[in-house]
């Protein structure tokens, strides 16, 4: 029973938050967000020249051999930065199918380019009507000759508009709601039939919507089995909603820290508005959530490599029931203290408040893994 | 970081699991499941059983009958003692006054004190809230007065649990009226059999009465009855309750309610099925089971980190445990109610001694959720701990 970091994590923590200090203050994020694709080449450049690229995968394969606290550790920090480059997407997510299934020539493909920086990611997966069932896919991948063609329509792509490759996940039998028939494959954003539609999403990230058209891949596009991956996919979206509880955690401890400050230099009625019983209770509470939030990422960080499929699910919807109901309470409250400026994009508490109202409705919100938790049999 | 127990640790559970098993009274057990009070009778021989084990005054130091168990040790005492459930020691003596008396007091007070909480020769109630005195408590009015080798004490407790079963107190009183207010109370104990003392209880709206208020009307006390330095007792009080960080989550007890209330939902039916099967309450119960996961973990940090690092700088999620304990035991509470519908309504005339086995279950659930009320209101009331978190870790 350890919930510390040992002297290792340490210095990942400091140097991560020291390069993040220097490098990615309020005003330097607002000109990172004008370049091409929404993010600072720049900034990726030092995150890969401190290794954090290549954080996860093993030594083998040019990585650091990092684990699931290093991964808590660096989403904490791009949380508390607010930072825009596509850390989730590429590495967390992209690295992860690599990681758990890609072959030796995937991996040596795909693998150093992440770790230098030269090459970012992207998973397609959600549809219009899938919600956050990840089962629910009607994109196709037909099998032709030894060749897929891929058709279909993805939505909301993080990193779409900027990623070198694509990860798709598409049906390769069955009906829509099928467990099984699920494949996932790495298609070049380039390839012929790959059409994007991109924009800013509301917390400052850019998304794009992808339409594949008769796009045609070879066998060694495929990751895990093409017929039977989505329990792939959900070990490796377990992984991302574990990394988005880290950077949840970050976001309010930046966000309960800009308040604290704020209420203590604000004045009205010729005092500082933080000696206001109501308003220190409403601090307090929100100190509450974010303590809840940071043990349930923890848990979350350790279930991540639990042998049962089913206890780390479950372990995983649980935390991310919690961030959930943290987030929107300590994400609301931080503009209400604010009043009238945390309404402003000037403010850079707003920018917060968006970014955590975006994760609860990524992989799955409170209600949605609340069900789960519910329908699974409970926690005790 | 690291989720698992050690090897050791996990015997150490199964060892303490399984000494519950086969010490813990039966009915005893059942009482507690089923959100009865137990007699005096029935709790002493509890006591007096785990005393004979050693485990008596667990948290004590070695010399004094501790048992030198380190911060996880303890964790795991403590929650399967909660979720067995047995019930929990006679805090007042084992965690209040005692560790006063082996801090603060001297060799003789030890000698005649320590081994009679332990075994609960004498039973201890707690003299710190009075009828003007609730969160602010340093404004007490109860008065210590020296004559010759004398204290004489007047005044007024109140909400002095279980006070009717005691033989000794410790009392806050004012020894000092024109000092500021928290510099002139003395910690004074002295028998509840004293000359002058009444106690009054008071019927609480679960329809029980384990509160009390205490009056003392000339109370004739031995000047040696002072604990540590006169007028220090505010010192003394402060690090009473500060000594008990982690026990209030009462984690354990919420579990142990958590697994009956699922193990009810399965039996009571609702539209002609049982009402786990109802998806909105179901929803609710997991709701509650993760809050509850989430102290858990909060509640470990807490250990992990006073383990590792000692109790000298309490951990800042330390201030967690108590709101978020109270609302959770409160939920539960909340739920056992929705579990048992209309037949929460009928009033238990029998009273709750014990002394009708018969007395159908349902009839405590709704004074258990009327008593539990209680839980965000004492030890320092939720405000209270906003406010202290305000202060201490916010910096408000």
């Amino acid at each position: 029973m350890d919930f510390d970091l040992n002297e290792e994590q340490r210095l990942l923590k400091d140097s991560i938050d020291g390069l993040l200090t220097d490098s990615y203050d309020f005003e330097s994020r607002k000109k990172y967000m004008k370049e091409k694709g929404g993010w600072s080449k720049a900034v990726w450049g030092k995150l890969a020249e401190q290794g954090l690229l290549g954080l996860p995968f093993a030594e083998a394969d040019g990585g650091f051999g990092g684990g699931g606290v290093e991964t808590m550790i660096v989403m904490e920090a791009l949380g508390k930065a607010l930072v825009l480059e596509p850390y989730l997407a590429t590495v967390v997510i992209g690295g992860g199918f690599l990681r758990h299934a890609g072959t030796d020539a995937q991996k040596a493909a795909h693998v150093p380019g992440i770790v230098d920086g030269s090459k970012t990611l992207a998973f397609a997966q959600l549809e219009k009507n899938s919600r956050y069932d990840l089962f629910d896919v009607t994109t196709t991948a037909k099998k032709k000759g030894e060749a897929y063609v891929i058709d279909g329509e993805k939505f909301v792509v993080l990193n779409g508009e900027n990623a070198d490759t694509l990860i798709v996940t598409a049906r390769t039998r069955g009906d829509r709601r099928d467990k099984t028939g699920i494949g996932v494959f790495l298609v070049p954003a380039n390839a012929k039939g790959v059409t994007k539609k991109s924009y800013p999403t509301q917390d400052g990230l850019h998304a794009a919507d992808i339409t594949f058209t008769g796009v045609e891949v070879g066998s060694d596009a495929v990751i895990g089995n093409p017929e039977d991956s989505l329990a792939l996919i959900e070990r490796v979206v377990d992984e991302a909603r574990i990394a988005l509880c880290a950077e949840a955690v970050g976001l309010m401890d930046e966000s309960l820290k800009t308040t604290v400050e704020y209420i203590k230099t604000r004045k009205q009625f010729g005092v500082a508005i933080g000696s206001f019983q109501s308003l220190q209770h409403r601090a307090s509470d929100m100190f509450v959530a974010t303590e809840q939030a940071r043990s349930m990422s923890m848990f979350a960080t350790m279930a991540g490599d639990f042998e049962n499929a089913k206890e780390r699910a479950n372990a995983i919807a649980a935390a991310k029931v919690q961030i959930g109901k943290s987030l929107k309470f300590v994400g609301q409250q931080a503009i209400q203290l604010h009043g009238g400026i945390g309404m402003t994009m000037e403010a850079k508490i707003g920018h917060y408040f968006k970014r955590l109202t975006m994760i609860e409705n990524s992989f799955g919100d409170t209600d949605y893994h609340q069900r789960r938790v519910a329908d699974g049999g409970g926690l005790i | 970081m690291d989720l698992a127990f050690t090897k050791e640790e996990q015997a150490f559970r199964e060892e303490v699991r399984s000494f519950f098993r086969d010490n813990v009274p039966p009915d005893t057990r059942r009482k507690l499941v089923e959100g009865r009070h137990l007699s005096k009778d029935e709790m002493v021989t509890w006591w007096r059983i785990l005393n004979k084990k050693g485990w008596g005054v667990s948290h004590w130091p070695k010399q004094y009958g501790g048992t030198g168990w380190t911060s996880v040790q303890h964790y795991i005492f403590n929650e399967e003692l909660q979720s067995y459930p047995a019930p929990q020691p006679l805090a007042f003596g084992v965690s209040m006054v005692g560790p006063v008396i082996y801090t603060f007091g001297n060799e003789e007070q030890k000698k005649q004190y320590l081994p009679r909480i332990a075994n609960v020769d004498d039973w201890w109630c707690q003299g710190f809230s009075e009828p003007g005195s609730g969160s602010d408590l340093a404004s007490l009015k109860t008065k210590a007065e020296r004559k010759g080798d004398k204290w004489i004490i007047n005044g007024q407790k109140t909400w002095t649990t279980l006070a009717q079963h005691a033989d000794m107190i410790f009392c806050l009183c004012r020894t000092d009226n024109n000092a500021k207010k928290q510099m002139g109370i003395s910690f004074i104990v002295f028998s509840m059999k004293s000359k002058g003392v009444t106690v009054r209880p008071i019927q609480t709206i679960d329809g029980g009465a384990e509160v009390n208020e205490v009056f003392f009307d000339d109370v004739e006390v031995p000047v040696e009855n002072l604990i540590g330095e006169e007028n220090k007792g505010w010192d003394y009080a402060k690090f009473l309750l500060g000594n008990e960080r982690t026990g209030i989550a009462r984690v354990g007890v919420s579990k142990e309610r958590l697994r009956r209330i699922r193990d009810l939902a399965g039996k009571v039916e609702s539209a002609g099925k049982p009402i786990i099967q109802d998806a909105a309450f179901r929803e609710k119960l997991a709701a509650c089971e993760i809050e509850l996961k989430a102290l858990e973990l909060t509640q470990l940090r807490v250990v992990a980190d006073e383990g590792k690092h000692g109790k000298g700088k309490p951990n800042p999620a330390s201030s967690v445990l108590k709101i978020k304990g109270s609302e959770i035991q409160q939920t539960t509470t909340e739920l056992l109610m929705e579990v048992i519908g209309p037949f929460a309504a009928p009033y238990d005339v029998h009273g709750d001694d014990g002394s009708n086995e018969a007395m159908d279950w349902t009839a405590q659930i709704a004074p258990s959720y009327f008593n539990n009320r209680k839980v965000s209101i004492y030890g320092g009331s939720n405000e209270i701990q906003r406010n202290i978190i305000a202060k201490a870790v916010l910096g408000l």
